[in-house]
């Protein structure tokens, strides 16, 4: 290890995945160890995934450490994703990381999570000025750097688009995670029904379509199981892509990057291209392995805001479940 | 943006590529005039897209018309052609409130917010909601206020829609114009109060914070409201 060598630590627990990640200033990213719970029946219940980050987190951060053959000593920083997300989780991720920079003497390093999804991606992309689509199971939304933060210029009025994805595939029998199952029935779609499409200027809404979609799937009413899949991402979709149309015509940014565990989808990845080429803009996803909630883009936003002295006391760091995007300062962003 | 547009004949213009539709300069019977092309988007299924732009489009002109015979300012409406989903509407000469907003000084600016304030409250008295109110959807023209692209309004003399609308416009103001939000907003909502009355708007103000603590994420959400402040 050099001298100016720095070693970043990240942990992730806004949900269900506890992932412990290892950046390092010289040589990138050490380390990506991730571990997701997965709930018996319906949705992540906030104390069970609580349970599982304290079981699973030694192992996670002994094999995360043992990948990166680095020790404890050699870590410059410890970094944690303070919010936005679910109180019990955060508190697990927070305790491990309060611990290790407290017994190591470590400074602690705060992350905001829906920062670290769209650093991730700039940094792997290599792109310096996107129009970001974050999309996941808690978060939908559309940003972009302007006058020192992360502004939103178009983001869901409630659900967010994974999470009205997800719970319509499992509320019909499909399983989890939603997009790739719907996406393959609504291959063998015939016709479309109409669902309700609702864009609020530059914002769009979710809930109303999850809730007439899943009022037709319970009603007796004869329609295709194939039909109302494909009706159901046309629709969501369309909505995300318009919203994000209007921000890119609002902000003229010249690329667009798609962030965030719903980036996976391939029907969504090709709409959006197909949408940015329209505008004759680039258009770039995450890859897959960094979509997702992961430990790595906490270690990697972790460093950012280490080497531009963001840290924060011990006894001073409490969680944010409600932190906003667009309350975090980003001094290192360098505009062209 | 490039245009892929190729559909124009020599004196035509294309003024700006927008995210809902391609917006040409033209002529109509020798009056300038703009037309307002709502082009196919290849991203949405095709029932969906076709349905999208057919409503919108009669709906914009309904609405155009209406809001005039209301009394408040916006392009008049001259041709519908819903087989290509184009209005052609009257051409003006002005600026965007948006770019208004970001010059150092403007004379009367704090008149001019309090009109489309005021215009804004007509159009709610009125019955309709503008859908998209933003900056950039306002246009200053001869230190006058009016009001453009009506392409998500509605028929509606719900709180709640009227609510997005206010809610809107003040999420276009934090996310373009942050340090100056707070005022323009006051000024703006002074003339709203003129057209609506002063329990109609508190009604609404509150709804507006309500909107905004609906939505993802508000630390506010937790802590106690203060009655009748709407907290940027």
């Amino acid at each position: 290890m050099s001298l100016n060598e720095i070693i970043i630590l990240g942990i992730e627990t806004t949900a269900h995945t506890f992932g412990v990640g290892i950046f390092s200033s010289l040589k990138g990213i050490l380390a990506n160890v991730n571990d997701a719970y997965v709930p018996l029946e319906g949705g992540i219940h906030p104390r069970e995934a609580a349970e599982h980050h304290a079981s699973v987190a030694h192992k996670v951060l002994s094999k995360a450490l043992s990948i990166a053959n680095v020790k404890m000593e050699d870590i410059t920083a410890v970094a944690a994703s303070f919010g936005p997300g679910l109180g019990p989780c955060l508190r697990v991720g927070c305790s491990v990381a309060r611990a290790l920079a407290a017994h190591y003497s470590k400074p602690l390093v705060p992350v905001n999570h829906c920062v670290a999804h769209i650093e991730i991606a700039r940094y792997l992309l290599k792109v310096s000025d996107p129009l970001v689509v974050y999309v996941s199971g808690g978060n939908t939304i559309i940003a972009a750097y302007s006058d020192g933060r992360y502004r939103v210029f178009g983001e869901t009025l409630d659900i967010a688009l994974g999470n009205c994805l997800d719970v319509f595939a499992r509320e019909i029998g499909l399983g989890l995670p939603g997009p790739p199952h719907l996406e393959e029935k609504a291959k063998k779609a015939k016709k479309f029904i109409e669902l309700p499409y609702i864009v609020k200027g530059q914002d769009l809404s979710l809930s109303g379509l999850l809730t007439k979609a899943l009022e037709i799937a319970s009603s007796d009413t004869n329609y295709s199981l194939e039909d109302l899949c494909y009706s159901f991402i046309e629709t969501a979709y369309g909505m995300l892509i318009e919203v994000t149309e209007r921000a890119l015509a609002h902000t003229r940014k010249n690329s667009v990057v798609l962030t965030g565990g719903v980036a996976r989808s391939k029907v969504l990845q090709k709409k959006l291209e197909i949408m940015c080429k329209l505008h004759s803009v680039n258009f770039m996803t995450v890859p897959a392995e960094y979509a997702g909630d992961n430990g790595g883009m906490i270690a990697y936003t972790g460093y950012l805001c280490y080497s531009h002295g963001i840290t924060i006391p011990v006894e001073k760091s409490y969680i944010r479940p409600r932190w906003r995007l667009d309350e975090v300062d980003i001094p290192w962003f360098k505009q062209d | 943006m490039k245009s892929i547009y190729h559909g124009l004949s020599k004196t035509e213009e294309v003024l700006s590529w927008g995210a809902e539709a391609l917006i040409v300069k033209t002529t109509f019977l020798g009056h300038p005039a703009v037309k307002k092309v709502r082009i196919p988007k290849p991203y949405r299924c095709r029932e969906l897209d076709e349905f999208l732009r057919r409503r919108r489009t009669l709906l914009e002109a309904k609405l155009l018309h209406y809001s005039i015979k209301s009394g408040v300012p916006a392009p008049a409406v001259y041709a519908i052609d819903l087989a290509k989903t184009t209005i052609v509407i009257e051409f003006l000469e002005g600026e965007l409130l948006k770019k208004v907003l970001e010059k150092k000084k403007v004379n009367n600016l704090a008149n001019i917010l309090e009109e489309a304030g005021y215009f804004a409250g007509c159009l709610h008295e009125a019955g309709i909601v503008h859908g998209d109110l933003t900056t950039s959807n306002i246009m200053v023209c001869n230190a006058k206020p009016v009001l453009i692209d009506f392409g998500l309004g509605a028929f509606s003399r719900d709180y709640e829609d009227q609510s997005v609308d206010l809610h809107l416009f003040l999420r276009s103001l934090e996310s373009t114009h942050f340090s100056i939000a707070e005022d323009v907003f006051k000024h703006f909502i002074r003339g709203y109060e003129k057209a609506r009355g002063k329990n109609k708007t508190e009604k609404i103000l509150s709804n507006v914070k309500d909107i905004r603590m609906r939505g993802r994420y508000v630390s506010e959400r937790r802590i106690k409201r203060k009655r009748g402040q709407i907290t940027t």
